[in-house]
């Protein structure tokens, strides 16, 4: 049974990855997962220089899902390469580190910064988070300046290029040409959708910082169409995220385009969540005898 | 991470301790006896999708020989609700034990515990442990336990049945001093001193209770704040800290606490 994929040029021992910001650097689920068998780890939101996040709360729950505020709290790209890259890299495991800024310098100097930097593989542009005042989010909604982020990234650095899309947009399949265009190998969505909750009791937003993102069950549906319309715009491959919990949430990810796959909030309700579904496309490719992951990508499309 | 487990255990105890207060104990050998008092329990209250989320729930109880892990809950939402249906039998999912507790006094030192509301459920566990490890000192800790009224006081008869002098605040003046635990400690330490104090409480208490220790004693505080992974994997429990330097800067209550000293705390 063949489950590798090749993301880019990243090459991956089977499609499922942990998503940005739900799995710390690894460690803090290497007790119950076991990394070596994980497809790819994607680290949390790496910036220049520190970043102390938001106030809280920073997490509500909702109905079958959570908002979150975290605001890429990190220690900042030379801490990250110190403490964090070189425990993943006693892994056999490609890690991709997801960066983010305020401007497009910044996400050229994380580039030229982690090109050629022992133990990463590739890297995740974070055009699309929603949790941060300037950039972020900013850069990714409208298709031009995603594509002047991908291609000075691109330009800065020999390492896989993807790039991780939002999906509160008008077309997210408008937004991803562009950045194919733009030099991307590959691209990652969704990331969460912007929300809110109000605690009537306080009669005040929840979030200490007003809005979040939203992620969980509840955003899959949205995620699979995303994925659905972006596969039919572009050629380079998609990793496709968002509400996963099981393999067959996983599985219709696949079947919509995705090449792999990446494993976010349920990590949370489940610390072992990814690897329960690497085993369940397993048994499902096994029961069904497909001998090879890459004959499902995209199939619902035929 | 070493030591942490994550298993459905079986429910061997379920029962109402006080109004919209439930005791539940887990048969679960390897959490029983790998956990320290203030380390807590991330539950799930339910199988499905929906609330999705654990809660953090401190450990009340460890009984290491008998292998049991024990939590202490106030009925609060959707979740412990969902929990509070579990019958002896079925299973619970539990993840732990996580953070860091309390670090255990030095002998002959004079200890002050203080517990506001359902927050003195891990406090429990502290007192077991130093009963057996401190025994001799037993006289020299003072116990305050306060609740909005004495119904609601979480286990005082088992606090001086382990031989501790046990002082109590009600709200509503139904038993003991009338005003809330941290003005009862306010009051007792006008004349007795401390060299170590143990506090458990909202923000509002950890505050009085603050400006009453003064510098003297080393005081550690068990914080809550909202959870998602409760492993240190996704940044939301994070809470105000002063660094070494002086600065401000986050901790993450899940990993570097629940338990932190006062003194580090941004309040
Ligand atoms: C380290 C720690 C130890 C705790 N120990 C105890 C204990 O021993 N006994 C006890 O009764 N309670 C304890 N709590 C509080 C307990 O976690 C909440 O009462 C519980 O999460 C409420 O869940 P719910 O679904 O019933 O309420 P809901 O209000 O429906 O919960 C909605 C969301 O808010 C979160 N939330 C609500 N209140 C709190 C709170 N006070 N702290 C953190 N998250 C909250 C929930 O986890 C959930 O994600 C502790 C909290 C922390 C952080
Ligand atoms: C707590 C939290 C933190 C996140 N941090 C990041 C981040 O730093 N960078 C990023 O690109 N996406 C981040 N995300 C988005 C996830 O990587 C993912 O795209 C999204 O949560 C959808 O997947 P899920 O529903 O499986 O969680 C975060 C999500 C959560 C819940
Ligand atoms: S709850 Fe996720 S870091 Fe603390």
């Amino acid at each position: 049974m063949n489950l590798g994929v090749d993301i880019g040029g990243i090459k991956m021992k089977n499609p499922v990855a942990t998503a940005s910001g739900t799995f710390g650097y690894g460690r803090e689920y290497a007790g119950f997962v076991d990394l070596n068998r994980l497809g790819a780890v994607v680290v949390k939101g790496t910036t220049l220089l520190p970043r102390p996040g938001n106030p809280t709360p920073r997490i509500a729950e909702t109905p079958a899902g959570i908002l979150n505020s975290i605001g890429l709290e990190n220690p900042g790209v030379e801490a990250v390469i110190e403490r964090h890259l070189p425990y993943l890299a006693r892994f056999d495991v490609p890690v991709i580190v997801n960066i983010a800024g305020d401007r497009v310098e910044d996400y050229v100097g994380l580039a030229a910064r982690l090109d050629g930097q022992p133990g990463v593989a590739g890297l995740e542009v974070n055009i699309s988070c929603p949790n941060v005042e300037k950039g972020g989010l900013a850069f990714g909604s409208d298709p031009d300046s995603a594509a002047e982020v991908i291609r000075e990234v691109r330009a800065a650095t020999r390492l896989p290029v993807i790039a991780k899309l939002s999906p509160n947009v008008t077309s997210i399949a408008a937004v991803a040409e562009s950045v194919a265009m733009a030099g991307a190998d590959a691209v990652s969505l969704i990331n969460t959708l912007l929300g809110m909750v109000i605690d009537v009791n306080a009669r005040r937003p929840l979030l200490a910082n007003v809005m979040g993102g939203l992620s969980g069950p509840a955003v899959r549906p949205v995620a699979v169409r995303a994925v659905w319309q972006v596969f039919r715009a572009v050629k380079i491959p998609l990793i496709g995220m968002g509400g996963i919990m099981c393999a067959e949430d996983a599985l219709q990810f696949i079947m919509a385009g995705a090449s792999a796959v990446a494993v976010g909030t349920a990590s949370f309700v489940n610390p072992r969540a990814a690897l329960d579904v690497l085993e369940g496309i397993e048994a499902y490719m096994r029961d069904n005898n497909i001998g090879d992951i890459k004959d499902l990508i995209g199939i619902a499309h035929a | 991470m070493a030591g942490v487990y994550n298993k459905k255990y079986p429910v061997v105890k379920h029962e109402e301790t006080a109004p919209g207060q439930r005791l539940l104990c887990l048969d679960a050998p390897e959490i029983a006896l790998g956990s320290a008092p203030g380390q807590f329990l991330h539950v799930r209250c339910s199988e499905g999708r929906d609330p999705l989320l654990r809660r953090p729930i401190s450990i009340h109880f460890a009984e290491r020989e008998g292998g049991r892990v024990c939590i202490l809950y106030r009925v609060a939402g959707r979740g412990t609700s969902l929990l509070a249906r579990v019958a002896p039998g079925d299973h619970v999912d539990v993840l732990g034990p996580l953070g860091r507790g309390y670090t255990l006094p030095s002998a002959g030192e004079r200890v002050a515990v203080v517990g506001g509301g359902i927050g003195a459920a891990p406090l429990f566990f502290l007192l077991a442990e130093m009963r057996k490890y401190y025994g001799r000192y037993l006289d020299r800790v003072s116990v305050f336990l306060g609740a909005h009224t004495l119904e609601a006081l979480p286990g005082a008869a088992l606090i001086r049945e382990m031989g501790y002098h046990l002082d109590i605040a009600t709200d509503d003046g139904s038993g003991g001093f009338k005003g809330t635990v941290a003005d009862l400690f306010r009051e007792a330490s006008g004349n007795r001193t401390f060299d170590r104090v143990y506090a458990c409480g909202p923000p509002p208490m950890l505050r009085v209770l603050a400006a009453a220790v003064g510098p003297g004693p080393a005081v550690e505080v068990s914080v809550e704040e909202r959870m998602g992974c409760g492993v240190g994997a996704c940044l939301s429990c994070a809470c105000r800290v002063r660094s070494a330097g002086g600065a401000v800067e986050y901790a993450h209550v899940c990993r570097d606490g629940p338990v932190f000293n006062l003194k580090d705390l941004v309040l």
